[in-house]
């Protein structure tokens, strides 16, 4: 694996980032009844070159956090630095001539690729749409490399998405999402759908891709051993926070926050011996609403080691050993 | 003793535009009382309609049981009217499904869901119906019986429907439960309460489960015996620890080395299974999975072997190399 990154520019830094969504009642006149915070204050910084994990489980904010930074949503608060540069001030057009430099690959190979489209039109359209490529047959030609680059069939571009099986599908989408030859790229549960003969293949794809383009990657999963295998550094999001960030094999050797504790507990591994050895008890209870999170910090009613100040009082991340962050007050 | 549940030389096939696809090609398996087998494989193998043709809940057409016994303590459900096919289903036979918000009855509360099986297979009144139904939350643990009773399916989170779903399950004291990828669709630490309460209730009421999935990390927690499914057959069985430190079919090894495991030192580069999956509708007389296999020889082409025990009597493998495999694989690492 590569060696953790340490003195490498960041490509993006997110401060302090809220995503709200308003819940209203009334026909005639519609008033805020409550909202729901699908992310509650993060702060992350993404650096050139490195796969960043983040993880956590359904409803957690963690999708929502990287339509954030994409501005496919519109933040209720926080910066996104681009480069420097705060994407979330920027007009329309002026984010639409950044756009090609970030893109994503999203999970479900089925639906993200239009039917009615051939595989060489729903790669070529990036190109048409951000006029990088006007030449038709230039780009009849980029669009066959691309295919080629991602391991399939140059003649594949005639086809229709249905006649591709999973794994394919979705190395066309990747092939889109290199089409405009982006830095950053999102990947959003983008090998959860396939199975697991077929996902090996993908997640050393994206691998090889991001050493040949020098590409960085936000790598959204649920899936542990997944974020393990391909990932520089993780966070791991509960309920709309970060609740822990760590390089990689930090993470994963020496879990600190509670939470992250049980979520790995949780995994079972694909050995019968280690299970039949391995005293496991699930964790009680289920991820409360985000409407109405709990008090203080937001994993105490479920949390094993919770004391009584843990439901008055939220955790900041703190720096508990060099670049491991966890917000627990117990930690130490 | 006779096992709980037989099934001899099964055959399901599907007519479709792009021609017959046999889902299920000639599986043959057995569970004895109280213990729990899996079914693993990969979408399209053949693993949920083999379970579905245990239930006869194959819709016809397009798709038909052409051959095949499925022997229930003796009784072959195939020879079964549909009356006493239904008094199967739910009775000594209980279901969980992978999404619990689409087989449940939106517009039902659960209330009325759990009782509906309970009077459709006891001769029972209401109020007893009631009793039984607010025991049955109680014990896949859901508190506040009462209140969960009143209310619909959105109501409650996922991993609360799995546990109605379970509920359903158990409410006619089964002998057997059927789990389609019960867990798929839950997060892993719902998943991981779903199935230590299913397996807590299994040896509690000794009922015998077959569980389908594809996470082989669940199979590993929890199954006795494991059946690998591959193009609608079954391509090695056995009990689960020589399935997994002794595997004897190259797509057994090919899966078990495709998946990145938490326990171990991290890979340079994960192993995956090269190709495809097959199309169903495009076998030939030869091994399904030889395009895609590492030990494959000439004579591949020509059969389709047939499962023979390698090692031990009860480990079997449909692979013309099987023992030769068996030899090279070892006990894994």
């Amino acid at each position: 694996m590569t060696a953790p990154l340490t003195n490498v520019p960041t490509i993006l830094e997110v401060k302090g980032l809220r995503k709200s969504y308003p819940i209203s009642e009334g026909i005639l006149a519609r008033r805020m009844v409550a909202e729901v915070k699908a992310v509650d204050g993060i702060d992350l910084t993404i650096r050139r070159g490195e796969t960043l994990g983040l993880v956590g489980e359904s409803g957690c904010g963690k999708t929502t956090t990287g339509r954030c930074i994409l501005l496919l949503e519109r933040p209720t608060a926080g910066e996104i630095l681009y480069d420097g540069v705060d994407l979330s001030k920027l007009t329309h057009k002026q984010l639409q001539a950044l756009r090609p430099r970030f893109q994503v690959i999203f999970q479900d190979p089925y639906s993200s690729l239009n039917p009615r489209m051939k595989v060489g039109q729903i790669i070529a359209e990036p190109m048409k749409v951000h006029a990088i490529e006007p030449n038709a047959s230039r780009r009849a030609a980029r669009v066959r490399e691309l295919l080629s680059i991602c391991g399939l069939n140059p003649n594949f571009v005639d086809r229709y998405p249905h006649e591709m099986s999973g794994g394919q599908r979705q190395r066309i989408g990747i092939a889109r999402a290199l089409a405009l030859a982006p830095e950053f790229i999102i990947c959003d549960e983008a090998v959860s759908a396939l199975d697991v003969s077929i996902q090996a293949q993908i997640v050393n794809l994206l691998e090889d891709l991001r050493e040949r383009f020098r590409l960085t990657y936000l790598f959204i999963a649920h899936d542990l051993s997944v974020v393990r295998h391909l990932c520089q550094r993780v966070a791991v999001m509960y309920l709309g926070r970060i609740v822990e960030l760590a390089d990689c094999d930090e993470l994963f050797d020496n879990p600190l926050h509670p939470y992250t504790r049980v979520l790995l507990d949780a995994v079972p591994v694909p050995d019968p011996t280690v299970e039949a050895g391995r005293k496991f008890r699930p964790v009680k209870g289920e991820v409360p609403s985000p409407i109405n999170p709990p008090s203080g910090c937001v994993f105490h009613p479920r949390c094993p080691i919770a004391v009584e100040g843990c439901s008055r009082i939220r955790p900041q991340l703190r720096e508990i050993r060099p670049s491991h962050w966890v917000a627990c007050s117990e930690v130490r | 003793m006779v096992p709980l549940l037989q099934v001899k030389d099964l055959h399901t096939e599907f007519r479709t535009g792009a021609g017959v696809v046999r889902a299920v090609d000639g599986v043959s398996y057995a569970v004895e009382q109280g213990e729990t087998v899996a079914i693993v494989g990969e979408s399209g193998s053949g693993k949920s309609v083999s379970a579905l043709s245990i239930l006869r809940l194959i819709s016809e057409p397009p798709g038909r049981i052409t051959r095949g016994e499925i022997l229930f303590l003796g009784r072959d459900l195939m020879a079964l009217s549909d009356e006493e096919m239904r008094k199967v289903r739910g009775g000594d036979i209980g279901m969980v499904f992978q999404e619990p918000m689409t087989s449940l009855n939106p517009v039902l509360t659960i209330g009325r869901q759990i009782t509906e099986t309970i009077e459709q297979h006891r001769q029972t009144d209401r109020a007893a119906a009631h009793k039984r139904a607010v025991e049955l939350l109680g014990l896949v643990g859901i508190a506040d019986p009462a209140r969960r009773l009143k209310q619909y399916p959105h109501q409650l989170s996922g991993g609360m429907r799995q546990r109605v779903m379970v509920a359903i399950a158990i409410a006619c004291d089964p002998k057997l439960i059927i789990a389609d990828e019960p867990t798929t669709a839950l997060d892993v630490t719902i998943q991981a309460q779903i199935l230590e309460l299913m397996n807590g209730l299994r040896r509690q009421l000794n009922v015998a489960l077959i569980i389908i999935t594809h996470n082989l990390g669940v199979v590993a927690r929890y199954a006795k015996r494991v059946n690998v499914m591959y193009a609608g057959r079954i391509v090695e069985s056995g009990p689960a620890a020589a399935i997994y430190h002794n595997p004897c079919h190259p797509y057994t090894i090919a899966l078990l080395r495709s998946v990145p495991r938490l326990d171990r030192p991290r890979q340079a580069r994960l192993d995956p299974v090269d190709g495809q999956p097959p199309d169903l509708t495009r076998l030939d007389q030869g091994c399904a999975f030889r395009p895609r296999c590492r030990f494959a020889v000439d004579a591949c082409a020509n059969v389709r072997p047939p499962l023979h025990s390698v090692g031990c009597a009860d480990h079997l493998s449909a692979c013309l190399r099987g023992d030769e495999i068996r030899t090279v694989s070892g006990p894994a690492a």
